[in-house]
C-alpha cells in the first residue's frame, strides 16, 4: 500500500517538474498575448535557441569562470557556481535580443492588420527557426555541456517512507526559478511604470498612445522579456534533459501554448497553473493509463475546459464591445 | 494570370530539361532519404554512408568499366513525398536501382512503385516485415525484427532474468516491431513481461514511464529505441534509483549515446551488427574513411547500413554483369556471405538479411564484446 | 439546365477523355517498347494528381477559413479520417461486389464517399465546440482535434496503428481526382454565390452583427466545417488509393499548415486563387528539387534549394508582409481596424 502511495507521489513530483518547464515557457506566451493579443508561435523556437546558446557559450564561460565541480562537496554548493548563472543570463539576454529583432522585422509592420496575418507570419518564423536551426546546427542531437551536474537530492531517512522519493536538483531548481520569475513578473507588471504601460496597452492600444505611451518601446520590451523567459527555460530544461536538437521547441512549445490557453491566456498565474496541471495530467496518464493517449488527453482536457469556460481557468470573462 | 503563365513556363522548362538525355557511361542509382525534417538525423547518416561507398567504388574504377552516379532526393520526412521522388528517379532520371529508406513507412510507400516498374529496391534499414512482402524486386540488408527481438529475448533468459519491463517508442516502426518479437520470444521461454510502457520519439522526459516501471520491480528493462532517447532514459532511470540492467537493440548505436548518457548506461546490453568500437580492420577502415570525409564525424548504425546497401548493389551488378532490372534483382536476391561492415550478409528466400548479431555491453565509457549470435 | 451545371458536366467529360488518353495512348520509351503516357511520365502524373488532391483540400478549407472566417488548423485530421475510413472499406470489402473493373471502381467510389461522410462526422464534432470559441482559441482547439484524431488512429490496430496501413489498390485515376476537384469547386462556388454565401460572409465579417440581423451563425459555422471536412475526407481517400500507404504521422500539424498556407497564398475567399495556389505550392518543392541539382549554380544556392522548408517559411513571412491578401485576395486585409 505504501509502495503504491510512493509511486503516486513520485508521479506527482514528475508531473510538477515537467509542468514547471511548461509553466516557464507558458509565462512568455501569455505575457505576449496579454499585451498584444497575439500568439507568438515562434516562442517555442526561441526556447530552443536559448538551449543552443548555452551549448555554444557554456564551455567557453566554464573555462573562464570555473566549473561547478570546484564547489563540489557543499550540499548545494554547485549552485553558487558563477558559470551557471552567467550562462543563464547570457542566454536570456541573447534570446531577448532575438525576440526584439523578430518583433521589429516581422510583427511590427503587421500591427494594423488582422490577427490572422500575424498568426501566419508567426508560423512562418517558427518554421524558419526550426529548419534554419537544422541547417545551421546540424540535425543530430547535441549533448548539453555539464554546467551544473544534475543529481538526486538526498532525503533524510528520518522523514520516513518519503525518503524513497527521488527529487533531483534540477527539478527543484526549475520549480524554484519558475516561482521566482512569476513573482518578479508580477512585480514588473503591477508595480513598475513599464508594467503599467503594458497593462494600459493590453486594455486599449489607441488610448494608451493618446496618453503618451510609446507603444513601440513597450512592445519591444514585452517581447524581449517574454523571449528572455523562453531562453531561461531552454537553459534550465537542458540541464535536466541534456540532449538538445533544433526541433526540441516544437513539442514543448505546443504544450506550453496549451497550458497558457488552459490557464487563461493573458493571465500569468493561469499560465503557471496550466503548465503544472498539464504536467501532472501527462504524468498520471503515462504512469497509470495508456501512454499513447497522453497527447490526445491533454488536448481533450483543453477542449472540455474551453467549452465550459471559454476564457480558460483563471481567465477573466471578456465583455465584447460591439 | 501572369503568375500562372510564369509557373507553367517554369514547369515546362524543367520538363524539357528533364527529358534531355544524360550521359550513358554512368550507372545511375537513385536514393531517397529524409535529409530534412523529423527523421533527418537518420536519413543524413544513411546518405553519407551510401555516398562514401559509391565514392570509394568510383575511385577504384567503378563497375563494368562505368562509374556510379548517385542521385539523391530528399523526402523531407513528409508522407507522400517518397512516392513522388521514386517516380521521378525511375521515370526522369532513369535509375537502374533505388536505395532507401531508413523508415519502413517511406519504404512501404515506394516499394509498390519499384515493384511495378521492375526496378530493384534495397532498403538499408526498414524493419517492418511487410516491406519485402511487396514483391521480388524489394530486398533489405538489415535485421528484421523477428530475429533481433528473439536474440535479446534469449539473452535475457540466459541471464536468468525472469521479469522484464518494456519501454517502447511508439512512433518508430522499428521499436514496435522489435518489442513485439522480444515479447514473443521472452514469454515463450517462460519469462514474464511485468510492465509495458511507451514513449514517442522526441520526448525528453521519461520519469513518469520509469516511475511506473520501477514500481513493477523488473529484473531488467528492454528499451528497443534510438540512441537520442535511450541516452536520456538511461540518465533518468539511474536518477530515479533504478539499478537493473537495461537492454536494447541496434538503434542504440550512435555517437551521442554515451556523450549524453555519461556512465548511466554502464552494465547495459544491446544487440547490433556494427559498432565504431569494433576493432576488426574492416570496421576501423570504414570509421577512418568516414571521419576523413565527414569532418571527424563518427559513423552510426545507419551510416554503416547505407554503406553496405551500396556495396551490395555494386556487388550484385558485378555478378549479374548487367543493370537490367530482371537479372539485377535476381543477383541481389542471391547475395551470399557478403562481408559488410554490418556483418556477413546473406539474403534469404524472402530477400531479408540473415547475419549474426553481436551483443555488446557498455563499460568504462565504451562498448565491450559479449557474445555473437548466429541466425 | 443552368449554365453552371453544363459547365460542370462538360468539364467532367473533358477529364474523362484526358484520363482515357493518359491510360491508353501508347508512346515509345527508351528501349522502344510501347508504354502508356502515365508510365512514361509517371513523375509528372504524380505531381498532377497531387495538385488535384491539394485543390480539393484547399478549396474545402477555404470554405471554412476564407469564406466563414473560422480559423481551422486541423484540416489534416479530416483528411486522415477519410483516408483511413475509405482504405479500411476497400481493404475489407473491395471485392464484395465482384472483381470486374466496373465493380471495383464502383466500390472505390462508394468507399470514397463513405470516407467523406466519416470525415464530415468528425467535422461536426469539431464544429460544435467552435461555436463558442473565436480566433486564436479556435485555432488551438482545431489543432487539438487533429492530434486527437491522430491519437485514436494510432491506438487502433485494425487501422495499422502507428505502423501504418498499406496494400490499397491503386484505384485513383486522373479522372476521379479531377472529377472530385471539379465537383468540390462547383459545390463551393454554387454555395457561396447563393444566400448561403451571404451567410458565410456575414459570419466572417462580423459575427455579432450577423446574429443581430437574425442570421443563424451556428448553422453556417457548422455547415462550413462539415462540408470542408467532407471534401477533405474525399481528398484523403483519393490520396490513400494513390500512394497506397498511409500512416498517422502523415496527417500531422505540418500537413494542416501546408493546406492553410495554400489558402492564405491564394487569398482567402477566392476559390480560383486557392486552386492556383495549391498548384503553385505543389510544384514549388519539385522546382526547388530541380534547382538543387543544377551543377552550374554555386554551392550555397544549391544548398538553400535543398532545404526547401527554409525557403518555404521565408516565402510565408515575405508574403504576409507584402501581400497578405494572397494572389487573388478578395478581402481588403490592409484596412486598418479602428
Amino acid at each position: 500500500m505504501a509502495d503504491k502511495l510512493l509511486e503516486f507521489l513520485q508521479q506527482l513530483v514528475n508531473g510538477l517538474s515537467q509542468g514547471s518547464i511548461y509553466a516557464l515557457i507558458a509565462l512568455g506566451y501569455t505575457m505576449v498575448f496579454g499585451v498584444l493579443r497575439f500568439i507568438n508561435f515562434a516562442h517555442g523556437d526561441v526556447y530552443m535557441l536559448g538551449a543552443f546558446a548555452g551549448f555554444y557559450f557554456g564551455p567557453k564561460v566554464a573555462q573562464i569562470f570555473g566549473h561547478g565541480a570546484a564547489a563540489g562537496s557543499m550540499p548545494l554548493g554547485d549552485l553558487l557556481n558563477p558559470s551557471a548563472w552567467i550562462v543563464l543570463l547570457l542566454a536570456m539576454a541573447l534570446c531577448a535580443v532575438i525576440g526584439i529583432i523578430i518583433e521589429r522585422l516581422c510583427y511590427r509592420p503587421l500591427r494594423e492588420r488582422p490577427k490572422l496575418t500575424v498568426l501566419i507570419t508567426a508560423i512562418g518564423v517558427s518554421l524558419f527557426l526550426e529548419n534554419g536551426g537544422q541547417y545551421a546546427f546540424g540535425v543530430d542531437p547535441k549533448s548539453f555541456p555539464d554546467i551544473i551536474t544534475d543529481r538526486a537530492l538526498e532525503i533524510p531517512e528520518s522523514w520516513g517512507k518519503i525518503s524513497g522519493l527521488t527529487i533531483t536538483l534540477s527539478q527543484v531548481l526549475i520549480f524554484g526559478v519558475t516561482l521566482l520569475l512569476l513573482v518578479v513578473l508580477r512585480h514588473i507588471v503591477v508595480k513598475t511604470r513599464m508594467g503599467m504601460a503594458m497593462r494600459a496597452l493590453s486594455f486599449n492600444p489607441v488610448a494608451a498612445q493618446l496618453m503618451g505611451i510609446n507603444i513601440d518601446v513597450v512592445i519591444s520590451f514585452t517581447f524581449g522579456l517574454g523571449s528572455a523567459l523562453a531562453g531561461a527555460a531552454g537553459i534550465l530544461t537542458s540541464m535536466q534533459q541534456p540532449s538538445i536538437d533544433p526541433l526540441m521547441g516544437v513539442n514543448a512549445g505546443l504544450k506550453a501554448f496549451v497550458a497558457a490557453v488552459l490557464g487563461g491566456i493573458g493571465n500569468l498565474q493561469g499560465a503557471a497553473l496550466g503548465g503544472l496541471l498539464i504536467g501532472i495530467t501527462e504524468a498520471l496518464v503515462v504512469g497509470y493509463g495508456n501512454p499513447t493517449y497522453r497527447d490526445p488527453i491533454v488536448f481533450g482536457a483543453l477542449i472540455v475546459i474551453l467549452l465550459l469556460k471559454p476564457t480558460g481557468l483563471l481567465g477573466a470573462s471578456e465583455r465584447e464591445k460591439v | 494570370m501572369l503568375k500562372l503563365t510564369y509557373t507553367l513556363g517554369l514547369f515546362g522548362l524543367f520538363a524539357l530539361a528533364g527529358s534531355l538525355c544524360l550521359a550513358d557511361d554512368e550507372i545511375k542509382v537513385g536514393e531517397f532519404a529524409a535529409l530534412t525534417g523529423g527523421s533527418a538525423s537518420f536519413g543524413q547518416s544513411s546518405h553519407k554512408g551510401t555516398q562514401l561507398a559509391f565514392d570509394e567504388i568510383n575511385a577504384a574504377g567503378g563497375v563494368m568499366g562505368k562509374k556510379f552516379k548517385l542521385i539523391t532526393e530528399d523526402d523531407q520526412s513528409v508522407a507522400g513525398q517518397p512516392a513522388t521522388i521514386v517516380r521521378k528517379l525511375i521515370a526522369q532520371d532513369k535509375v537502374v536501382a533505388v536505395l532507401g529508406e531508413v523508415r519502413s513507412s517511406a519504404t512501404l510507400e515506394a516499394a509498390p512503385i519499384c515493384q511495378q516498374d521492375k526496378i530493384p529496391l534495397i532498403s538499408p534499414a526498414a524493419t517492418n516485415p511487410k516491406v519485402t512482402e511487396v514483391g521480388d524486386y524489394i530486398s533489405r540488408i538489415c535485421f528484421i525484427d523477428p530475429f533481433q527481438g528473439t536474440v535479446m529475448a534469449k539473452f535475457a533468459l540466459s541471464k536468468g532474468w525472469k521479469k522484464v519491463a518494456m519501454l517502447t517508442d511508439v512512433k518508430q516502426d522499428y521499436s514496435v516491431g522489435l518489442a513485439e518479437f522480444f515479447v514473443k520470444g521472452f514469454t515463450a521461454g517462460g519469462g514474464q513481461i511485468v510492465k509495458e510502457q511507451k514513449y514517442s520519439t522526441g520526448d525528453k522526459d521519461f520519469k513518469p514511464q520509469l516511475t511506473s516501471i520501477k514500481a513493477s520491480k523488473p529484473d531488467a528493462i528492454f528499451i528497443p529505441g534510438y540512441y537520442g532517447e535511450v541516452a536520456l532514459i538511461g540518465k533518468q532511470a539511474r536518477l530515479l534509483g533504478i539499478k537493473v540492467p537495461l537492454l536494447g537493440g541496434d538503434g542504440w548505436v550512435g555517437d551521442s549515446l554515451l556523450k549524453v548518457a555519461g556512465n548511466s548506461l554502464d552494465g547495459s546490453f544491446f544487440s547490433c551488427h556494427f559498432s565504431a568500437e569494433d576493432q576488426s580492420p574492416a570496421v576501423q577502415e570504414f570509421v577512418k574513411k568516414y571521419k576523413a570525409k565527414y569532418s571527424g564525424e563518427v559513423p552510426d548504425d545507419m551510416a554503416a547500413l547505407g554503406y553496405d546497401s551500396a556495396m551490395i548493389l555494386a556487388e550484385a551488378i558485378k555478378r549479374a554483369g548487367t543493370t537490367e532490372g530482371d537479372k539485377l534483382k535476381d543477383a541481389i536476391a542471391t547475395t551470399k556471405e557478403h562481408k559488410g561492415i554490418t556483418g556477413v550478409i546473406t539474403l534469404d528466400a524472402h530477400r531479408d538479411a540473415t547475419k549474426p548479431a553481436v551483443i555488446l555491453t557498455i563499460a568504462k565509457g565504451g562498448f565491450q564484446f559479449v557474445e555473437s549470435v548466429a541466425p | 439546365m443552368e449554365r453552371s451545371k453544363i459547365t460542370l458536366l462538360s468539364t467532367l467529360l473533358l477529364f474523362g477523355l484526358i484520363s482515357f488518353g493518359l491510360n491508353h495512348i501508347h508512346v515509345a520509351d527508351d528501349s522502344g517498347q510501347a508504354v502508356t503516357l502515365i508510365q512514361k511520365y509517371s513523375y509528372y502524373y504524380d505531381i498532377l494528381l497531387t495538385i488535384g488532391i491539394n485543390i480539393i483540400l484547399a478549396v474545402g478549407l477555404n470554405l471554412v477559413n476564407g469564406y466563414t472566417g473560422q480559423f481551422s488548423l486541423g484540416h489534416a485530421g479530416f483528411m486522415a479520417a477519410g483516408a483511413y475510413a475509405s482504405s479500411w472499406l476497400t481493404l475489407s470489402y473491395g471485392y464484395a461486389l465482384g472483381a470486374s473493373v466496373f465493380a471495383t471502381t464502383f466500390s472505390f467510389v462508394v468507399a470514397l464517399l463513405l470516407g467523406g461522410v466519416a470525415a464530415a462526422f468528425t467535422g461536426l464534432l469539431v464544429g460544435v465546440p467552435s461555436l463558442r470559441l473565436r480566433g486564436d482559441y479556435l485555432a488551438i482547439v482545431t489543432l487539438g482535434f487533429n492530434e486527437i484524431i491522430k491519437g485514436v488512429i494510432q491506438n487502433c490496430d485494425a487501422l495499422g496503428a502507428q505502423r501504418g496501413l498499406g496494400g490499397m489498390a491503386q484505384h485513383t485515376t486522373f479522372f476521379w481526382t479531377y472529377a472530385f476537384g471539379a465537383i468540390t469547386v462547383y459545390v463551393v462556388l454554387s454555395l457561396v454565390n447563393s444566400t448561403y454565401g451571404r451567410g458565410f460572409l456575414a459570419v466572417r465579417d462580423d459575427e455579432i452583427a450577423a446574429e443581430a440581423m437574425g442570421i443563424n451563425t451556428t448553422k453556417y459555422k457548422v455547415l462550413a466545417f462539415v462540408l470542408g471536412a467532407f471534401f477533405a475526407g474525399i481528398a484523403g481517400g483519393i490520396y490513400a488509393h494513390f500512394k497506397q500507404f498511409i500512416y498517422p504521422e502523415g496527417f500531422n500539424f505540418m500537413k494542416s499548415v501546408d493546406v492553410v498556407v495554400m489558402v492564405i497564398l491564394g487569398g482567402m475567399g477566392s476559390t480560383l486563387g486557392v486552386c492556383v495556389a495549391a498548384a503553385l505550392l505543389t510544384i514549388l518543392p519539385e522546382v526547388l528539387r530541380y534547382v538543387a541539382h543544377i551543377e552550374a549554380l554555386p554551392e550555397w544556392l544549391r544548398h538553400i534549394a535543398e532545404n526547401r522548408m527554409i525557403i518555404y517559411s521565408l516565402l510565408l513571412i515575405v508574403l504576409m508582409l507584402t501581400r497578405p491578401q494572397g494572389l487573388f485576395g478578395a478581402v481588403n486585409l490592409k484596412r486598418k481596424k479602428a
